[in-house]
């Protein structure tokens, strides 16, 4: 029921992606200041949510979005695909589907992803207080008996986050310089793959997560990233994540991005490197 | 002695202090020289205009602009917002844009319009960011009004 529900949701998402009415379309905002989708297809960096919304849509406008991004290290890879919508600059809503797989084919998860943001108070750019956004994302994972078998309470669960993103067009070297802090409240494992809560430890907890990044020229970005992450399930470690991204905003349209990750360790495999590369297209 | 010798240390320590100060530019024009002093403002009102000639979207906005003192005020506003020897003698911000009910799209459309005319007339990064963040600064004075 639920996952007909999302695929509907889906749907919605990309009928308006196609359909959107053109007085109202988006890209009113500066050039890269609509940021990328991370992971779990809310607006931000690469793994981290931001307080800004996908797309260019000002406070008159609204806008969609697509994404498609990869993630390969050493033992696993992982797929995702999504689709946001933006409603005049206040409200995010987002679906994404995750694909998981180890490279011995041993172990193959997904997942379904619904989010949620609201920009609470102010602007990425032009206001002197950072741009902050509530979002929660909905996740429910397909395999329940092998997450079930990990450990894990539950294949569904609830993240809360708190985003605060502040640029600054004349930041360091004269740069336009960006920042972002996030505060995550989650019972997830592993993004929500090895499901919710743990026998190690079950509740929700805060985590933090940050970004920073910096445009060399108008369209490239470099910056680092940082998610901190639960570790709940005594059969399987978890590690934080980090990574080292550049960014390419050729236009409003698209945005890609490529990332060295490091995902520590992962269903019992030792610390995980590699490669992200993500594109997002916008309407 | 000793005592004097600090005396003198300290004294010296104030005199470098007073120096300093003294030697801190009261008036930073590095933007205005980036930019290319006169002539390169000149050159980058000019494209500017040219530019906000191609942006439909915002066009409407200038239907009655009288475009020849636009562009003198535009240049001494530049030139004043960046350190240069001008005094801006146009309107100010607010009362000028009043009525207008500029978009934030809007807003962004014409700096949108100012960065192309800043990277055609061949303005550094640096200088650039510098300028619209001045501008950036002025955005709620122009903006739904």
């Amino acid at each position: 029921m639920l996952n007909r529900l999302q695929k509907l949701l889906f749907l919605l998402i990309s009928c308006q992606l196609i359909f959107i009415s053109s007085e109202v379309t988006a890209g009113g905002k500066l050039i890269g200041s609509a940021g990328a989708t991370q992971v779990e297809g809310s607006g931000g960096g690469g793994l981290v949510p931001w307080a800004t919304l996908s797309g260019y849509a000002t406070r008159d406008e609204m806008s969609a979005s697509a994404f498609f991004s990869a993630v390969s290290v050493d033992d696993f890879r992982m797929s995702s695909y999504g689709a946001a919508y933006t409603y005049y600059d206040r409200i995010e809503v987002s679906f994404t589907h995750h694909d998981f797989n180890s490279d011995d084919k041993t172990t193959a998860l997904a997942q379904n992803i619904v989010g949620f943001k609201v920009r609470l108070f102010g602007d990425l750019i032009f206001t002197s207080w950072p741009q902050v956004a509530f979002g929660a994302q909905y996740k429910h994972a397909n395999n329940t008996n092998a997450i079930r078998a990990l450990g894990a309470k539950d294949d569904h669960g609830v993240d809360y986050y708190l985003a605060a993103t502040k640029a600054w067009l004349d930041g360091p070297f004269h740069r336009n310089f960006v920042l972002n802090t996030t505060l995550r409240y989650s019972k997830a494992n592993q993004l929500g793959l090895q499901g919710f809560g743990g026998d190690k430890q079950n509740g929700y907890r805060g985590l933090i997560e940050a970004s920073a990044g910096i445009f060399i020229t108008r369209y490239w970005m470099v910056g680092a990233e940082y998610r901190q992450k639960s570790d709940q399930l005594s059969a399987v470690k978890e590690d934080d994540w980090k990574d080292v991204f550049v960014s390419f905003f050729p236009n409003k349209k698209a945005a890609l991005s490529f990332a060295f990750v490091d995902l520590g360790r992962i269903g019992g495999k030792g610390t995980q490197k590699g490669a992200y590369l993500s594109l997002q297209l916008t309407y | 002695m000793k005592i004097k010798i600090y005396k003198c240390l300290l004294v010296g320590f104030f005199v470098a202090i007073l120096g300093a100060c003294q030697s801190t530019p009261t008036h930073d024009d590095s933007l205005y020289l980036e930019l290319g002093g006169e002539s390169g403002i000149t050159k980058i009102i000019d494209i500017f205009i040219y530019e906000i000639g191609q942006t439909e979207e915002t066009l409407h906005h200038f239907e009655d602009t009288d475009i020849d003192r636009f562009r003198e005020k535009q240049i001494e506003h530049i030139c004043t917002l960046s350190g240069g020897p001008c005094t801006y003698t146009g309107d100010e911000m607010r009362p000028v844009h009043q009525g207008m009910n500029i978009s934030e799209s809007g807003f962004n459309a014409i700096t949108n319009a100012m960065i192309r005319a800043l990277n055609t007339a061949g303005v550094s990064i640096g200088a650039r960011n510098r300028l619209l963040a001045i501008i950036a600064a002025m955005r709620e004075e122009v903006i739904y009004r």
